[in-house]
């Protein structure tokens, strides 16, 4: 695995290599299914949850109904705390808005705290580029960064490493970037996390720029809100002298009283903690405490294009706790770099088209990494209905239809490889329009019935290579119906009633 | 009270002994059943897969034949929620296109009469105890649309349990999908067949003689991968169950 999610596969084809990987798939299972039981006792401990994510949603909805007002509200507010907001309009943009502020206090290395935002626009490889080292100082993701690796989970990066890989890593990878590892390391947990601290310790004194995302903005007071659980992000907020934050546009929030409602949605959807063990919290720059500088770098990257779309836009409300990958059986048997994003998980199948559109293969295969079984809906804590939004999704991968690309609306076409299969779904639906022809169909089949093969060839192979197919009936109901039931004149209305056996 | 047997294609086509099972149970509680041959699919195929504009003509095909019916009762879990949850969105779609209100007057008028056949036996007749036999063990499996779209919530155990002479053994991670998901099953089919595999394990291990569901479409699955891993286990429709008595096994 390279640091790049260029040039992937598309879903069906990387989730197969992750099915045959029985490690990755262990790993991924104990993981997922140890934090969806505790997420579930913590949020049944909450009687009025469902009234909370109704809230929360409700919130979201709002917010994202009047956008640009509250945009400029934080815009003014975080101006008059003493920060400065610089508008992105994609990752291109923010990377070089980013590159220059770094440039500009003359340093040459980051710090950074956790963010999904970076990830998605691929800062560090932007920054590297120009001569920057970005130091990712989360410990998940610095176990990621240190294996030239990429995050597979939105909460934990790491989730596809267990122990012994992340021992092997450590001990091989840290004098590159620093500190190296204590001789003798081993793979306990705590022998991994105080190498962690002292290699990461150094950079935390050493740093003059930290780089972040926040959680919430509020639009009230210009205030950002970080949440973790390692205090590594705390130490990048305080202690340099400059900080720059990427922020999706979509993470403003109106009040500081909203932020009591995804306060306690969010710990107890994501780590199932009732309250999150660090919240930082900052409003521009404060003399005396923290970076004497502080920009906030607003990031569109394809979000008020997704915001157009009024079944899509749900996806804009999401808070990117990773309840949705932790229950998924298809997250949890694909691992997340099959999703080709830095969104794993049924929120990326639902995201990553829409931010990026449909045109390349992998996107177009995303919003089908899905047996539709609705139990990300049930657990997402701001409600977002990811079937919906899938089944929305397919219909403009093999449909095309109007979107809007940067502000614009325009028509896009269907996208190629389903020809096919849209021949067979106009035939399957002409058929069933057409019960005569069904029954025909039907009939055919059952006296041709023993002559079927237990293997079928072309795309039904994909059924019968792991599955045996049913025995054909020798009549259909409705054959059954008229010879046993129906009498020759229709009764009352279009029903027709049976007499006997 | 007119009751009308829409009994799906997967049934209608592949399973024609759910829709005899049916049509046998209803009557013994003393239910006439009807079955308007102008049915055919609801089109859920098509419109998971994205081809919402071919599931048009099913939806007003739909309405056209459960006309003046009281009640529309399906054996099948996703049938029923691609009726409830889906027909009135698509309804609102073509009206958004400007197409009119002639697909959201056709959803709304089956919805609120379309049940899945454990809800028609629970909530509409109330009855848990339908008075039949079945001596055997079984082990329940709530497909994802009837536990999620639809909230069945504990009607199919309670009408399990109330069978005489049936044990009923717990699944162990029950709610996790199958692995179906329509044409999912063959477009992700390594994801799909690892979930089915692993669905079947659970399975097995409860020793049950038959896995039963509300939806004969999870059950290809799930019966076709029990069978190629030569599983024992047997699955059937809760029809099937629900239909039999001393004097008839299903
Ligand atoms: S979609 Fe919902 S469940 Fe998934 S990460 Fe976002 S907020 Fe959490």
């Amino acid at each position: 695995m390279v640091g790049t999610y260029l040039g992937m596969p598309a879903f069906p084809e990387a989730a197969r290599d992750a099915v045959r990987d029985e490690r990755l798939r262990s790993n991924l299972t104990h993981a997922t299914h140890t934090i969806r039981d505790k997420r579930a006792k913590a949020v049944a401990e909450l009687p009025d949850w469902g009234r909370l994510r109704a809230a929360g949603a409700a919130i979201k909805d709002r917010t994202l109904r009047h956008l640009d007002h509250y945009l400029e509200r934080l815009e003014e507010s975080v101006t008059a705390a003493g920060g400065q907001v610089h508008w992105a309009a994609d990752a291109r943009e923010a990377n070089r808005i980013v590159t220059r502020l770094v440039r500009e206090t003359g340093e040459e290395e980051v710090v950074k705290v956790k963010s999904m935002a970076t990830q998605e626009i691929g800062l560090n490889a932007a920054l590297t580029a120009a001569g920057i080292r970005a130091n990712e100082t989360d410990l998940a993701e610095l176990i990621v960064q240190l294996g030239d690796d990429l995050p597979s989970h939105i909460l934990v990066p790491a989730i596809h490493r267990n122990r012994g890989e992340i021992r092997d890593i450590f001990a091989e990878r840290m004098a590159d970037w620093g500190r190296p590892a204590p001789e003798g390391l081993t793979d306990s947990p705590r022998d991994l996390a105080e190498a962690a601290r002292l290699h990461l310790r150094q950079k935390f004194l050493n740093a003059k720029v930290g780089v972040s995302g926040a959680n919430f903005m509020v639009a009230e007071t210009g205030t950002m809100v970080v949440v973790e659980s390692e205090g590594n992000g705390r130490m990048c907020l305080t202690l340099p002298e400059t900080l720059i934050s990427v922020v999706g546009i979509e993470k403003v929030v109106p009040t500081w009283r909203d932020l009591e409602v995804f306060l306690q949605l969010l710990p107890r959807s994501s780590t199932a903690e009732r309250m999150n063990p660090y919240t930082s919290m900052w409003t521009g720059t404060t003399e005396g405490d923290g970076p004497r500088t502080f920009h906030l770098v607003l990031l569109d990257n394809g979000r008020t294009d997704t915001l157009a779309d009024t079944v899509g836009r749900q996806a804009l409300r999401c808070i990117r706790c990773s309840a949705c990958l932790n229950v998924c059986p298809v997250y949890e048997r694909a691992g997340g770099h099959a999703y080709g994003s830095a969104y794993p998980g049924p929120i990326g199948a639902i995201l990553t088209p829409q931010l990026r559109g449909v045109a390349s293969e992998l996107d177009a295969s995303l919003p089908y990494a899905s047996s539709l079984c609705g139990a990300c809906y049930e657990v997402c804590p701001v409600a977002i209905d990811i079937p919906e939004a899938l089944v929305h999704l397919r219909e403009r991968v093999v449909e095309g239809g109007e979107v809007t690309v940067r502000g614009t609306r325009t028509t896009v076409r269907p996208a190629r490889g389903h020809a096919a299969e849209r021949a067979a779904m106009r035939a399957s639906r002409w058929a069933l329009d057409h019960p005569g022809v069904l029954r025909a169909g039907q009939r055919v089949a059952g006296r041709a019935r023993r002559l079927a093969p237990r293997r079928l060839p072309g795309p039904g192979r994909a059924w019968t290579d792991t599955r045996d197919i049913p025995a054909l009936p020798a009549e259909s109901f409705r054959d059954w119906w008229r010879r046993t039931r129906e009498k020759p004149t229709r009764e009352s209305g279009n029903g027709t009633k049976g007499a006997g056996r | 009270m007119r009751v009308a047997l829409f009994v799906t294609c997967v049934n209608d086509t592949l399973y024609p002994r759910t829709g005899r099972a049916v049509v046998s149970l209803l009557e013994r509680l003393g239910v006439e059943v009807e079955f308007p041959v102008e049915q055919s699919c609801c089109g859920q195929a098509q419109f998971n897969s994205g081809y919402r504009h071919e599931t048009e003509p099913l939806v007003r095909r739909f309405a056209r034949a459960f006309d003046g019916f009281d009640h529309i009762v399906a054996p099948s879990g996703s049938c029923a929620a691609m009726v409830r949850d889906n027909y009135p969105r698509i309804g609102a779609k073509a009206r958004a296109e400007g197409r009119g209100s002639e697909l959201a007057d056709a959803a709304a008028s089956v919805v609120p009469r379309t049940h899945e056949l454990t809800e028609f036996l629970v909530d509409v007749l109330g009855v848990t105890d339908v008075g039949a036999y079945y001596p055997h063990s079984v082990t329940y499996h709530p497909t994802c649309h009837g536990l999620r779209m639809l909230g069945l919530g504990d009607r199919p155990t309670r009408l399990l349990r109330a069978v005489k002479g049936l044990e009923l053994v717990d699944l162990p991670g029950a709610e996790e999908c199958c692995g179906f998901g329509g044409t999912f099953a063959v477009k992700n089919s390594a994801v799909s067949s690892a979930m089915g595999a692993d669905k079947a394990r659970h399975i097995t291990s409860t020793g049950a003689a038959a896995v039963c569901t509300v939806d004969n479409s999870c059950q290809m699955h799930i019966g076709g991968t029990l069978s190629r891993l030569g599983s024992p286990v047997r699955p059937v429709h809760i029809a099937e169950i629900l239909a039999s008595t001393e004097e008839e096994q299903w």
